[in-house]
């Protein structure tokens, strides 16, 4: 299977996988313009997966209004797909993961934008080496960032319409000062998530939000962080799959997510979907033995 | 018989301009000589965005909708042997109005006229150009600054000019319900005004003076009833707004001016000699309140919704205003409502409603604001949606389209030229025109004028000066543009295609949706359309209502709004890995444009991929287009939404996609 082969065959560490998350109207989209933008220009590739909710009563969606580079002029350096959340909103379908693999065999650089925060962070730091979370001025004060669990995911914080002045540099404070109140997260590995001011809109600061990608990035490699972190997101995604397949019961019967950690850290030779597939035929066997050695050749 | 003592009739306009300045020019002359008393200058697409006839944007579009202005030389041509001094010419001309206003001020000058003695109007209403029309160039900020510029510009130095028609028209066409288009015109105003009182160089004494140029563009809807009172309510708001927000103290200073250009959403293309009634009873709406009387009027052909009208369709047009004017009594009397508790409690009941709605614009920042937040779009494209759904359901009555649709074969359509055709060669003799004018202006000036140019624009300085030197120095159209473009940035205005644009929970969609779950199961994954709009034409709303409605039945819907080249779509299909493309053209570029797409899938490998194309086509076009691989063509006579959903999953299924 395709994936498979690609996942295998990747030379580590490959692409920059980084995730973009925030509230309807902070301005996500635009600034990822920007940094398609600024990258390119260091001739980098990107490809970029664009993942807008679907309705959840006719399971359409609307997609697209998304910047594609202009001038007619077309650029191979840079792909833009965008999907619908499909299953659950703000969540991102198996398709996105695949999505992530195959055009990290391709570009630079991959990006995923999802909508909303909350679940669908937690969702893209399965797929991401760095979370970059954009924050809108007057989005709260600390306790209500703490509250919304915000701050606890994102390596970076970017806090768009800096153009606004004060209330941009306030959010930026408040966003700081809960960053210092929190314990630092388990995996950060003496890593503290800056916040990086940027207007979107006028283009300012873009350079230093591509400075901290970068260093965030040049963080995981030194401190070993990124083979243990896309460890761990294979891990919680196989968990999620087999929890939405089986339910909690069908993932005990395996020895729930503990042993799904264990079975994914052995380092043996086995693919995300592959080690899935896996573990999905022993939950079924636990379920219904007869049955599946019948249909599973 | 006594002669009853007479108005003077308003100014007789028709929206014209086509091919080149000189085609232009010639169909301009003869207008007058029927009796028209004013211009209205309709330039094309790339005029009015900014790109010279020869930018890779243009292509398709040149002279199409409008006369292709690129230089001093084609705005000279185009009013050869008319005398500037005695015209009164409207332009419908936004982005690029203080550009076309420094041509037609150098061209004046040609002809010995001086810039003090021009009378006219430029359209130059960014905010609806953002809102409906879509041609816009630069963000909304400078854009603004722009026309406060040409505002404080032409009070002293061309003080017959109207350098703003704040434009209601184009909200009624994009689904603007009368208070909605009342709110917006007012708040397009405020803003306008706002801008030009904070300038430094406008003393407080001129703002009355500024307050009494600024005039409106209405639209008039078939409920002439209801337009009647709209343009009264819209004459005391006016009056109402100006005294207490400027402090305008002479009355005349707040009288309503406006001009109307009747509408053209409610024209049909099935019995389309029905929309000449339909014409005269809009005219009806804005000329028979003497109180709130236009003070110009272009009439649309009555074949508009089929093409591009002959000068015979524009003529009876004309004759429509003549005969109201000369031959009816209508202007021989006072105000026929004055005291009519109707039209009073009707009038009262928008304005109120309108100034509710125009406090909520203002307190969210006003104009400018709620375009950048999307809400006057939003609000737009709600309404729209809601006509649409009632056409459909024949709550609203189109004579014609929905009902009483039996007809005998009209002896008026028949034939090969019932539409005007714009000879394919206009567009590659305006280029080589253009390419000739480049190769023999003074090179030095040119840099020089640019440079002044730039300046004018890093210094904030007025835009006026500077682009009339430019003018007079042969700069083009694109290089102004492009000048400004570079320190202003281009924009995007957000599409408006939210999913507050409303879920129709609609039973009358639940067999298509049936359908797009059952072909995507086959397809492995949902149904995925893109929604394109390729070349400039900016009228998104048709291309918005498809892709609502694709989403509404279920689809997957990419739409990345307006103005893109058939490469950036073919790039986006591909990228996207959609199922099926609908292209939206209503400029008429409906040929090359498509035609362009159709090479660019063949040179990507997918040529199976089907596309549907959506516009103002007549068929004889459709049969070329069809001829060329395009599976389904739709016209505005295809107003059922449902019966295209269901059509796109039949292209899809006979398509190669199902394997």
């Amino acid at each position: 299977m395709l994936l498979d082969t690609l996942e295998r065959e990747l030379p580590a560490p490959g692409a920059a996988r980084v995730g973009v998350t925030g509230a309807p109207g902070s301005g996500k989209s635009t600034l990822l313009d920007r940094l398609v933008v600024a990258l390119r220009q260091r001739g980098e590739s990107i490809g970029v997966i664009a993942v807008d909710p679907s309705s959840p009563r006719s399971g359409g969606a609307l997609l697209g209004d998304r910047f594609r580079l202009r001038n007619g002029a077309r650029d191979a350096g840079v792909f833009i797909r965008s999907m619908a959340a499909r299953n659950r909103l703000g969540g991102l379908s198996d398709a996105a993961r695949a999505s992530v693999l195959v055009l990290a065999a391709a570009f630079d650089h991959v990006f995923v934008e999802t909508v909303g925060v909350g679940q669908s962070e937690a969702d893209v730091a399965q797929l991401a080496d760095t979370l970059l979370f954009v924050a809108q001025p007057g989005a709260g004060d600390t306790l209500q960032f703490m509250k919304a669990g915000v701050l606890e995911l994102p390596d970076l914080f970017a806090v768009n319409k800096a153009d606004l002045g004060e209330a941009a540099r306030r959010t930026a404070g408040e966003l700081e000062a809960g960053l210092g109140l929190s314990a630092p997260a388990p995996f950060a590995n003496g890593w503290t998530p800056p916040v990086v001011l940027v207007s979107a809109r006028e283009g300012h600061g873009i350079d230093k939000l591509c400075a901290a990608l970068d260093a965030h990035r040049a963080h995981l490699l030194e401190s070993g962080e990124l083979a243990a972190r896309r460890r761990r997101g294979r891990t919680a995604f196989i968990v999620d799959n087999l929890r939405q397949r089986y339910g909690s019961f069908g993932l005990e019967r395996l020895g729930g997510a503990a042993e799904v950690e264990k079975r994914n850290a052995t380092g043996r030779d086995i693919t995300t979907f592959g080690l899935l597939s896996e573990l999905s035929r022993e939950i079924e066997e636990h379920l219904c033995p007869r049955e599946n050695k019948a249909t599973r050749s | 018989m006594a002669e009853a003592q007479r108005e003077r009739p308003w100014v007789f306009r028709t929206y014209s301009g086509h091919s080149s300045a000189r085609a232009s020019n010639e169909l301009y002359r003869k207008n007058l000589a029927k009796g028209q008393t004013g211009l209205s200058v309709a330039f094309d697409l790339p005029t009015q965005t900014g790109y010279d006839s020869d930018h890779p944007l243009a292509r398709g579009e040149v002279g199409k909708v409008g006369v292709p202005i690129c230089h001093i030389e084609d705005m000279s041509a185009l009013f050869e042997g008319i005398p500037l001094d005695r015209m009164n010419t409207s332009m419908t001309i936004n982005a690029t109005a203080a550009w076309l206003l420094a041509l037609y001020a150098a061209a004046a000058e040609r002809q010995g006229v001086a810039a003090s003695q021009l009378q006219g109007t430029t359209q130059n209403d960014i905010i609806k150009e953002y809102l409906s029309r879509g041609t816009y160039a630069f963000p909304p900020e400078p854009s603004l600054k722009l026309i406060s510029d040409m505002v404080a510009y032409t009070v002293d130095a061309i003080p017959k000019w109207n350098p703003i028609n704040v434009c209601s028209y184009h909200l009624q066409e994009a689904g603007a319900t009368p208070v909605q288009e009342i709110a917006y015109a007012m708040a397009t105003a405020v803003a306008v005004l706002d801008a030009v009182r904070a300038r430094a160089d406008v003393p407080a004494d001129a703002m009355p003076r500024i307050v009494g140029r600024i005039s409106f563009f209405l639209n008039s809807g078939i409920r002439f009833v209801e337009e009647i009172c709209k343009c009264r309510a819209l004459a005391e708001l006016w009056d109402e707004l100006t005294h207490e927000r400027y402090g305008v103290e002479d009355e005349v200073l707040r009288r309503f001016r406006y001009g109307v250009q009747v509408n053209s959403l409610g024209l049909t293309e099935a019995q389309p000699e029905n929309n000449v009634i339909r014409i005269v009873l809009e005219a009806l709406g804005v000329t028979f309140s003497k109180r709130a009387r236009c003070r110009a009027l272009q009439l649309p052909a009555w074949n508009e919704a089929l093409g591009l009208p002959r000068p015979w369709d524009q003529q009876w047009s004309l004759r429509i205003q003549q005969i109201l004017a000369f031959e009816t009594d209508l202007l021989e009397y006072e105000d026929l409502f004055d005291g009519s508790h109707v039209v009073a409690a009707k009038t009262r009941e928008l304005k109120q409603a309108a100034r509710a709605e125009l406090e909520k614009v203002l307190a969210m920042g006003g104009a400018v604001a709620a375009v950048e937040n999307a809400y006057m779009k939003r609000q737009l494209v709600e309404s729209h949606t809601r006509r649409v759904r009632a056409i459909e359901a024949g709550e609203l009555k189109v004579i014609g389209v929905n009902c009483y649709t039996e007809s005998e074969a009209s002896p008026l359509t028949s034939g090969e030229q019932s539409i005007l055709k714009v000879d394919e060669s206009a567009e590659r003799e305006q280029i080589e025109r253009l390419r000739a004018f480049r190769g023999q202006r003074n090179a030095a000036d040119v840099d020089a004028a640019l440079k002044n140019l730039s300046e004018a624009v890093t210094n904030g300085d007025n835009i006026m000066p500077a682009s009339i030197r430019a003018a007079q120095a042969g700069v083009t159209t694109g290089e102004w543009s492009e000048t400004l473009r570079k320190c202003f940035g281009e924009y995007r205005a957000p599409t408006g295609v939210v999913a507050r644009a409303g879920e129709n929970a609609a039973p009358d969609l639940a067999g298509v949706r049936q359908r797009v779950e059952a072909l995507s199961k086959t397809l492995g994954r949902r149904l995925k359309i893109l929604v394109g709009k390729p070349g400039l034409d900016g009228h998104s709303n048709g291309a918005e209502q498809i892709a609502v409605k694709a989403r509404d039945a279920g689809m997957e819907v990419v739409y990345d709004g307006i103005r893109l080249t058939p490469e950036e779509i073919v790039q986006s299909a591909r990228d996207e890995g959609v199922h099926v493309i609908g292209l939206s053209i209503l400029s008429g570029s409906h040929g090359v444009l498509v035609r362009d797409v159709l090479t660019g899938l063949q040179r990507e490998g997918l040529s199976d991929l089907p596309v549907i194309v959506g516009g103002i086509i007549p068929e004889e076009d459709a049969e070329a287009l069809r001829r060329a691989g395009v599976r389904r063509v739709y016209t505005p006579k295809d107003f059922d939404l449902n019966r295209i959903m269901g059509e796109i999953v039949d292209v899809v299924a006979e398509s190669g996609a199902v394997r």
